[in-house]
């Protein structure tokens, strides 16, 4: 028995670093064992990498511009319009005067589609919201260029492909933005509240007592304001921006992990491992960090995802209601009031409502794939 | 094999027993056979990981299925094959014709009935009795598994009774059928020698009043050689030898038995010698908890946990200290360690600690360290051997390069006797004894000068244990190191200890040289719990606790 693991393998330093350590290796396998989470987070992973770079799918402006010999990147750098030979102070590479000229003295590339959340599409042969181009033939979809379906602009690039809202911007351009930043405003909420949570957390369930005592009961309290009234007090106040709602969604989501964390370390600081650190002079800080924060880890990673979806329909119920990003903001909340105001314009709504539940099935699916993993009595099964 | 003229109670045959699906199966039980007599007491006896529990849980069919499975095997009760039985059947066996007893008395019990509920249930559910007639045989049960007052007793739930109470219970829900064979797995293994003792007699007693045949699954040689007719010796799954007790133990064939059998602790420990200088001393120590009541909270009584106890370490010697479990041994040790308050002089090398904050204590821990009891415990799972060995490198010498302290775990791990090469690995990767060993390695790379050592041989089996001794006393003399030994096994203490304190309720009982308490103790306490470790005797009333 003594002998049984002795010798049977020698380790060094790099292979320690390289190496997972078996319990992740397991968990790892159980995630891919797991397919319909696997799929989720690539599918979702493709799209949050199209939506990062959004600006080179969907833009009003060019990718890269040659005229007269100079490269230009119009996504990076404001061209004031002198440059080409117009007037305004930001260039509208969409003007039929811009492009003549540039493309005699060079050339543009153009991304995908060729607006942006904000650009208002002036030629829609119909009164806005339109209908997505391919379901009109070439002849309504052109009337309103200056030289109908014979317009160098009546291209594929200029097609509305899910139609455009009451304001005459692409769907398609403001979907890609409006997912872009539900995605981040959710990942950076979520990262917040969970650094915040599992702090407090931590300190309660460790030092318990006193410092316990007192931090539950605030949280009862606090738990107990209704956070929807509250921010839309604040908002009839301060302008509502992305930091304005990060901040006071932030100060309520925070106690979400409280209890996970708090009953976990609760639990774990009655280990003997625990009290052996504490006899080897350990501060108190590095038992927390070290020793007590793997075993919460678990607990937290299956919230994680959960959390992630609520900031992200927080998100969305505020822009919905009109209290959320300030007008004018990409935003699939936004999309669903549109949606909501023009039901005669139904590719409005039913974009909006494929994309927040595909959106938010995939994040719950890799949740759901994830907390398996991560679940000690199904490694065994 | 020991084939009988007549047939017996119970065979086992050709039994084997896998867990795991799939490619990966993993063959717990091998092929083995046995066979039980009625009125017979067979004894399957080995180490953790043997597979002695599983060949009898297999019995009863409660193994995890169907991550459990059988390849082979036959266990013929009474003609029946029960291992091919279907539920039904097996309801029927189980608790009525066959019962079972578990190791662990504080979570066999269910938690929320009181005790006449957990005994009237088995014979309402095989006798199908009224509650009233019921209640009477609960009484009759318990008055023949020795509750005192068993009227008082019918309504209290088990937090209300101790370890050998419970005990009591769970033999009295097992004979309420009176069945014909009895398993016990390990009953007596969770309990002080004390209590162990009385629940052995007490089982001796019920079967030889009733006939009934017994399978008692144990790691202890001494209770097998005092209590079984039949052994089989058990270990990686296999019986490798089996027969008559007297035979096996005089005259054992193979050289697992040999080698079980000669694991005793042995050696002796360092001589008395009061001119060493006197490493840990505490003066009238004490570690009270206040009991509060009331809307103010006011302390209204303590339980004395420690209550008044001096002692004291010298340098290159062994303070045993023994006693039942809750004596107050352990909260005395993490008391002189400060790892929890108490009151009275506690000075080490010569200065007063007592009054030292948390902090002034952190230079000091480097020279005190401590060896906890469960080895599973005391290792965090998420960090590797080196890291854990090392942590304790990077609080007392930060100065330390990475290489240097890499060295110092390096060397430490072997002088623990372990590979310094799996030093990157992780703790669930090491048996029980290793990762005893990773525990001596932490507290001894700090070069202590005082260790306490909280029963760290309890959790480890009888051949692992007499190796944790020798490396102890080997480690203690290379390092002239002062011990605090704190156990509730005599035998140990006695190759450890050159001077025993034995404690009972948080006070001194009897103190002095381990030889001579050992050979003349002189209380009744002391006699009691002598008789109970090494005889397996039972004392008389009121001595020791139930």
């Amino acid at each position: 028995m003594e002998t049984m693991v002795q010798g049977a393998m020698t380790g060094t330093q790099d292979e320690r670093k390289r190496r997972l350590s078996p319990i992740n290796q397991r968990r790892l396998a159980n995630f891919k064992a797991n397919r319909r989470g696997l799929w989720s987070l690539w599918i979702f992973l493709v799209l949050f990498v199209l939506a990062m770079g959004a600006e080179f799918l969907t833009n009003d402006r060019p990718i890269l511009v040659s005229y007269k010999g100079e490269l230009l990147v119009p996504t990076f750098v404001n061209y004031p319009e002198e440059k080409f030979g117009g007037f305004l102070a930001v260039t509208d590479y969409r003007d039929p005067f811009i492009q003549e000229e540039i493309n005699a003295n060079g050339w543009m590339m153009w991304p995908l589609v060729r607006y942006s959340y904000r650009t208002v599409n002036n030629e829609i042969p119909v009164p806005a919201p339109a209908p997505p181009s391919w379901m009109l033939d070439k002849e309504t979809r052109c009337v309103r260029y200056a030289e109908g379906a014979e317009d160098p602009n009546c291209v594929i690039g200029n097609w509305n492909w899910l139609g455009t809202d009451d304001q005459g911007r692409d769907v398609l351009a403001r979907l890609v933005y409006g997912f872009r930043i539900s995605v981040l405003f959710g990942l950076a909420l979520t990262l917040a509240s969970s650094v915040i949570g599992i702090a407090a957390g931590a300190v309660q369930g460790y030092y318990g007592g006193w410092v316990d005592l007192i931090f539950q009961r605030f949280i009862e309290i606090w738990t107990a304001i209704p956070t929807l009234y509250l921010i839309l007090i604040v908002s009839s106040v301060l302008i509502p921006g992305f930091w304005t709602l990060f901040t006071i969604l932030l100060a309520f989501s925070w106690v979400a992990l409280v209890g996970v964390v708090r009953a976990e370390f609760l639990r774990g600081r009655n280990f003997e491992y625990i009290a052996a650190a504490r006899a080897l002079g350990v501060s108190n800080r590095t038992i927390m960090w070290r020793h007590l924060l793997p075993n919460a880890m678990v607990a937290t990673l299956t919230f994680m995802p959960f959390i992630l979806n609520g900031s992200i329909s927080t998100l969305t119920a505020l822009d919905f209601l009109g209290f959320g990003l300030p007008p004018g903001s990409a935003s699939l909340g936004e999309l669903l009031a549109q949606g909501k105001n023009n039901l005669q314009a139904p590719w409005l709504g039913i974009t909006g409502f494929i994309v927040i539940s595909l959106m938010l099935s995939l994040l719950i699916f890799i949740g759901e794939a994830v907390r398996d993993a991560f679940d000690p009595r199904k490694s065994f099964a | 094999m020991n084939i009988q003229a007549n047939t017996p109670l119970l065979s086992v045959e050709d039994l084997s027993v896998a867990f795991g699906q799939g490619d990966k199966q993993n063959l717990a039980v091998k092929r083995i056979s046995f066979s039980v007599n009625k009125g017979e007491t067979v004894a399957l006896v080995g180490e953790s990981g043997s597979g002695k529990s599983v060949s009898a849980l297999s019995v009863l069919k409660l193994l995890p299925y169907p991550s459990a499975s059988h390849p082979s095997g036959k266990v013929l009760f009474n003609g029946t094959d029960l291992l091919h039985a279907d539920e039904k059947t097996m309801r029927k066996v189980r608790g009525n014709e066959i019962s079972m007893i578990f190791q662990e008395p504080m979570t066999s019990l269910n938690p929320l009935h009181s005790v006449e509920k957990q005994v009237a249930e088995v014979l309402k559910i095989h006798q199908g009795m009224s509650d009233t007639k019921a209640r009477q045989r609960v009484l009759e049960l318990l008055t023949q598994v020795g509750i005192r007052d068993p009227e008082t007793r019918l309504n209290s739930y088990p937090h209300q009774l101790s370890g050998g109470q419970r005990q009591r219970v769970m033999i009295a829900m097992t004979l309420a059928n009176e069945p014909d064979l009895l398993i016990a797995d390990e009953p007596t293994t969770a309990l002080d020698v004390t209590v162990q003792a009385q629940i052995l007699k007490l089982l001796k007693e019920l079967q030889a009043a009733r006939g009934m045949a017994m399978l008692f699954i144990t790691h202890d040689l001494g209770i097998v050689r005092k209590f079984a007719d039949r052994v089989c010796v058990m270990t990686g799954g296999e019986i490798v030898e089996q027969g008559p007790v007297a035979e096996i133990f005089d005259n054992p064939q193979h050289p697992y038995t040999r080698h079980l059998l000669a694991a005793e602790p042995k050696g002796m420990p360092p001589v008395q010698n009061d001119s060493r200088p006197v490493v840990v001393q505490a003066d009238d120590l004490k570690v009270w908890f206040s009991i509060k009541r009331g809307f103010l909270r006011k302390t209204v009584d303590h339980v004395k946990a420690v209550d008044g106890i001096d002692i004291k370490v010298r340098k290159g010697q062994t303070l045993g200290i023994v006693g039942e479990s809750g004596s107050g041994k352990t909260t005395l040790g993490l008391a002189i360690l400060r790892m929890i308050s108490s009151t009275g002089r506690i000075s080490f090398n010569g200065a007063d600690i007592q009054e030292n904050s948390w902090k002034e204590m952190r230079p000091l821990r480097r020279d005190m360290q401590i060896v906890f009891q469960d080895p599973f415990g005391a290792l965090s799972p998420r960090m590797s051997v080196s890291d854990i060995v090392g942590e304790g490198l990077l609080v007392h010498f930060p100065d330390l390069s990475a290489e240097e302290r890499d060295r110092k775990v390096a060397r430490a791990l072997e002088e623990v006797g372990l590979d310094a090469s799996t030093r990157f690995r992780y703790p669930h990767e090491f048996s029980g004894g290793q990762r005893q060993r990773i525990s001596i390695a932490r507290a001894m790379v700090l070069e202590p000068k005082f260790v306490m050592l909280d029963e760290p041989t309890s959790a480890l089996d009888m051949s692992v244990q007499a190796q944790v001794v020798d490396l102890l006393r080997d480690l203690q003399r290379k390092h002239d190191l002062a011990y605090l030994f704190i156990s509730h096994d005599l035998k140990v203490v006695r190759a450890l200890a050159n001077e025993v304190v034995v404690m009972r309720n948080g006070k001194v009982v009897e103190s002095g040289v381990s030889d001579e308490i050992f050979d003349r103790p002189r209380t009744a306490y002391t006699k009691a719990l002598m008789a109970a470790a090494f005889n397996l005797e039972t004392a008389p009333e009121g001595v020791v606790s139930e």
